[in-house]
């Protein structure tokens, strides 16, 4: 398909400013841009038409079965956009008075008590634009605490083998030493190794939970007391929220920090890779470290913001966070109330056991017994005797119109593929699923040659990555 | 979902039996029990086995019950109606009305774009990585520079990340001017911080960098410098002999522009910058209460693998067909880990697909209107406001479409006059001095309408 660039042509555009009704101003040279400005030529017709055709190549979760382990494409409500949309709230300048802004404030104010209630947190900030920045920001607190104690050896950050790869790289942007604890072959931390790991060095501990296998960490209260007895703090990695609203929650497992990703748990859109929304929650003895400004409501009623904070960690973005994300996760939470999160969860762990169970027989599902909201199939074997990959089979998928699990994560599984199928998805859409999984596995075991040749009916075939890598094309050049 | 339904809901979830939730869960209650038989299972507890009894929320939560999504609709939108909108506004400081065409509006609400993840599975997401190489040749275009990421959060973590790059062994101290918003150098101080990056802020005179002040502080030892160009105080800084002084150091030279200014003025690489970074919010994204906003970052070629974040590249399929993924993983935090360049997951994917649409729609021809526009109107509005006691422009510099003026009167006390007439008036600056901003949206009848309440007012 033709770029954007490469349509319209010189002089065609779509006028959409008046003429000046103030006199031009003559720039002074040594300000003016010498450079042409090369920027595409087209009508609003070619560009509708070109971004419905990129529309066309682009697969929401509108189009389908979504099921990427720990990525939670949950169904996007409607609403939710069109809550964002309103007026009120897309047109108020952030640098606004408070007194002209009480609405937006009472979003974050009421969002930050029902997420605070949900995790069992004391206190949260939307600052955080991403769940990667909220680790940022909470790890940041972790060693403001520290600081502040006068602690100073604290150096090193506890991740286990299974975390996200965001997790040691955002203790590395914090300034930590990542130490990497192994898990059981029955896919929990190794308590024992865990207990050998800490020490007067131990700033925290970071987790997900249930984890990135999909299983519940049976024994959480000794895991954070041990971390707790070594002098460190617990970081809660919200991605896997989904399997324990209303179930458990990460303040009464022992964590003292959280960041959720709204994008998430919380239902609002991925945007095709963003913007998310990563509020760092945190228990009272972390509060007076987060990010400045912070949201108080005052005796009379009204909301203001406090930049009074002479202990926060200071400010991870420019104002507030993405707030229009925060209008979105509020508006579900009102939605779903107490009883439906609840629900939903319930529902996130129904649909992954229901998936998992019709697959065991057919595929290699290392941790079979039980599974929360995710579950993870491994290829090992398949790999092994018949040189299919888990890359081979997410492919084939691409052909029935579903979008792969996530691919090659958990690292400490071999030809891994994460399913996260969440609780929007009905069960004939679970079923269909199943037997599509059952086909393709018939397919690749038979015909093993076939399965590096998938997909076949998608609008491009494999790419060559190793040659984008390798030889970077990263921008369209005019006139080459 | 019909209320009916949620009567039932709201009794059954304090049973722990299973209920039915409309669209949020589409199995019905008859269908999760066929499920849970199928599985061996007689009741959603034995869903949680694994979860130890001493973690158990044994109680509800104590957030509201559910409601039906016309409830939902009217709780928010009388929040929303809590906000005043101002018709006119005349502040900007790191968040700027302009105008949006429709079609920018109507494109970035298409499901696919909304509901799709970062697009790992190149071969069903064409769309929008083709969207993104669009994106990021545009910015490469605007800048100068030979590369561009995907988007990160705002400007500000961009201005951050560029700093983090900057960094070498030898080289670990980086100087902001301090006529950079202060939003950004507070978020600077909180990201070098913790890696023990050492922040300078070189002096500002006449509302501008002090140019004497900053070769003293430039040496052997600095990463960088950090300008904004036009900078806080919407002056033009003499960014070009700033670079030279930056280069004769080996420094590396960060400049932070206002991409709609970039229409018109000369482009970071054209002052010698090694990394362009910004605010993408003028770029057809509404102020939003301040997000999300969109970070645009592009670098040289020789930078290109310390650039954060997602990059997407042209490649071909197995078939020879032109074919776009994402590229360079390798810098990332999924292979990486606690080595990769930064920690950055998530972007601000549909906040760059509508910065590029933004551009498609204007053009070259659109964008540069937009910038001689606003600066027009800002100079207009100056000259204006100058014409009335005690309002004096204080920086005498060139600027662009912000300028700072003295008040005669209290500066919170104009800005409440103002509001109460509908009108949302310049940013106040410590000491009553007020950051006044125009742009393409602002007529000249607006301007009017201020200047003759502010004539009022000062006497």
């Amino acid at each position: 398909m033709k770029l954007i660039f490469e349509k319209g042509s010189t002089g065609r555009g779509c006028d959409l400013l008046p003429p000046s009704d103030v006199p031009v101003i003559n720039l002074e040279d040594k300000f003016k841009r010498q450079s042409k400005l090369n920027l595409p030529n087209v009508s609003e017709t070619e560009l509708s038409r070109h971004y419905t055709e990129l529309m066309k190549k682009t697969f929401g979760v509108n189009d389908g079965f979504y099921p990427l382990g720990s990525c939670t494409m949950k169904y996007n409500p409607k609403i939710n956009d069109d809550m964002a949309k309103l007026p009120g709230f897309t047109d108020i300048h952030p640098l606004q008075s408070e007194e002209t802004t009480q609405g937006a404030l009472e979003v974050m104010a009421l969002a930050e008590e029902y997420l605070c209630e949900i995790t069992g947190m004391d206190n949260m900030s939307f600052q955080p634009a991403a769940g990667a920045h909220g680790e940022f920001t909470g790890l940041q607190l972790i060693k403001a605490y520290h600081e502040k104690r006068g602690d100073s050896k604290r150096d090193k950050i506890i991740v286990p083998d299974s975390a996200h790869g965001t997790n040691p790289a955002s203790a590395a942007m914090v300034g930590y030493k990542v130490i990497n604890v192994p898990s059981t072959n029955e896919g929990y931390v190794d308590v024992d190794a865990l207990r050998d790991a800490v020490g007067e060095d131990t700033a925290g501990f970071m987790l997900t939970n249930p984890n990135t296998l999909g299983l519940f960490e049976a024994n959480i209260l000794e895991i954070t007391n041990i971390i707790h007895q070594a002098g460190g703090l617990n970081y809660y990695d919200g991605a896997n929220l989904n399997a324990i609203m209303g179930i458990a929650r990460p303040g009464d497992m022992g964590f003292d920090v959280v960041h959720l990703n709204l994008h998430k748990t919380f239902s609002t859109p991925h945007g095709g890779g963003g913007p998310g929304s990563g509020p760092v929650g945190c228990k009272l003895l972390l509060s007076d470290y987060l990010p400045s400004p912070r949201v108080i409501k005052g005796a009379e009623g009204s909301y203001h913001l406090s930049y009074d904070n002479p202990d926060s960690i200071g400010r991870v973005k420019a104002f507030y966070g993405n707030f229009l994300v925060v209008v979105r996760a509020l508006t579900y939470i009102l939605s779903l109330g107490k009883e439906g999160l609840k629900h939903a969860s319930i529902n996130a762990v129904l649909n992954a056991n229901y998936m998992m169970h019709q697959l065991k027989d057919t595929y290699h599902i290392p941790f079979s017994d039980h599974c929360m909201h995710e579950f993870i199939i491994s290829l090992e074997d398949l790999k092994k005797e018949k040189g299919v990959s888990a890359l081979d089979v997410a492919k084939a998928m691409l052909d029935y119109g579903m979008h792969p699990p996530t691919m090659y994560f958990p690292l400490n599984v071999p030809e891994a593929l994460m399913v996260e199928p969440t609780e929007t998805e009905s069960k004939e859409t679970l079923d269909e699923a199943v037997r599509v999984y059952k086909k393709i596995y018939e397919e690749v075991t038979s015909n093993p040659e076939l399965a590096h040749g998938y997909p076949r009916n998608t609008v491009i075939g494999r790419p060559d990555e190793v040659g984008a890598a390798r030889n970077p094309v990263l921008r369209y050049v005019y006139n080459k | 979902m019909k209320i009916k339904d949620f009567h039932i809901a709201s009794l059954q979830a304090l049973k722990g039996v299973l209920i039915n939730m409309g669209n949020y869960v589409p199995n019905t209650l008859e269908e999760q029990e066929a499920m849970l038989g199928l599985i061996g299972m007689k009741s959603s507890e034995d869903l949680f086995v694994q979860v130890p009894k001493g973690v158990r929320l044994n109680r509800e939560f104590d957030i509201p019950s559910s409601k039906s999504e016309m409830e939902v609709s009217r709780i928010m939108t009388s929040m929303a109606e809590k906000n005043k909108i101002f018709k006119t506004i005349f502040r900007g400081a790191g968040a700027y009305r302009h105008y949006i065409p429709s079609i920018v509006k109507q494109i970035t609400s298409k499901e696919e774009f909304i509901t799709s993840y970062t697009p790992y599975q190149a071969e069903i997401s064409q769309g929008v990585l083709q969207s993104i190489f669009e994106y990021q040749t545009m910015i490469c275009e605007l800048t100068g520079m030979d590369v561009s990421n995907a988007s990160v959060y705002d400007g500000a973590t961009a201005a951050a990340e560029a700093i983090i790059m900057s960094v070498e062994r030898k080289r670990n101290k980086a100087i902001i001017s301090e006529t950079v918003d202060s939003q950004i150098l507070e978020t600077i101080k909180t990201y070098c911080k913790s890696l023990d990056i050492e922040v300078v802020v070189a002096g500002a005179s006449n509302g501008v960098t002090d140019l004497a002040n900053l070769e003293k502080l430039l040496d052997e030892e600095t990463a960088c410098l950090l300008l904004q160009q036009p900078n806080f105080y919407g002056q033009l800084e003499d960014a070009e002999k700033i670079g030279r002084l930056v280069a004769e150091k080996g420094a590396k030279y960060i400049i932070s522009s206002n991409p709609i200014s970039l229409g018109i003025l000369k482009t970071p690489a054209e002052y010698g910058a090694d990394i362009a970074v910004g605010e993408g919010q003028p770029f057809g994204i509404p102020l939003s209460f301040g997000g999300p906003y969109l970070g645009f970052m592009a670098t040289k070629e020789k930078l290109m693998r310390k650039l954060p974040g997602r990059i997407v590249g042209e490649t071909t399929d197995n078939q020879g067909r032109r074919a776009f993924v994402l590229t360079l993983q390798a810098r990332e935090q999924h292979i990486r880990r606690e080595k990769a360049s930064s920690n950055i997951c998530s972007n601000q994917a549909l906040c760059a697909m509508t910065a590029a649409v933004y551009l498609d729609a204007m053009g070259e021809r659109g964008l540069k209107q937009a910038a001689e526009l606003s600066m027009a109107k800002a100079h207009y509005l100056a000259r204006l406001l100058c014409e009335i006691d005690g309002f004096n422009i204080i920086y005498k510099g060139e600027f662009f479409n912000e300028f700072v003026t003295s008040s005669p009167i209290n500066v919170d006390k104009l800005m409440k006059i103002l509001e109460d007439r509908g009108i949302l008036g310049g940013y106040p600056l410590a000491n009553d001095k007020i950051l006044w901003c125009a742009t393409e949206v602002n007529t000249k009848e607006e301007i009017h309408k201020l200047i003759d309440i502010l004539k009022e007012v000062a006497v």
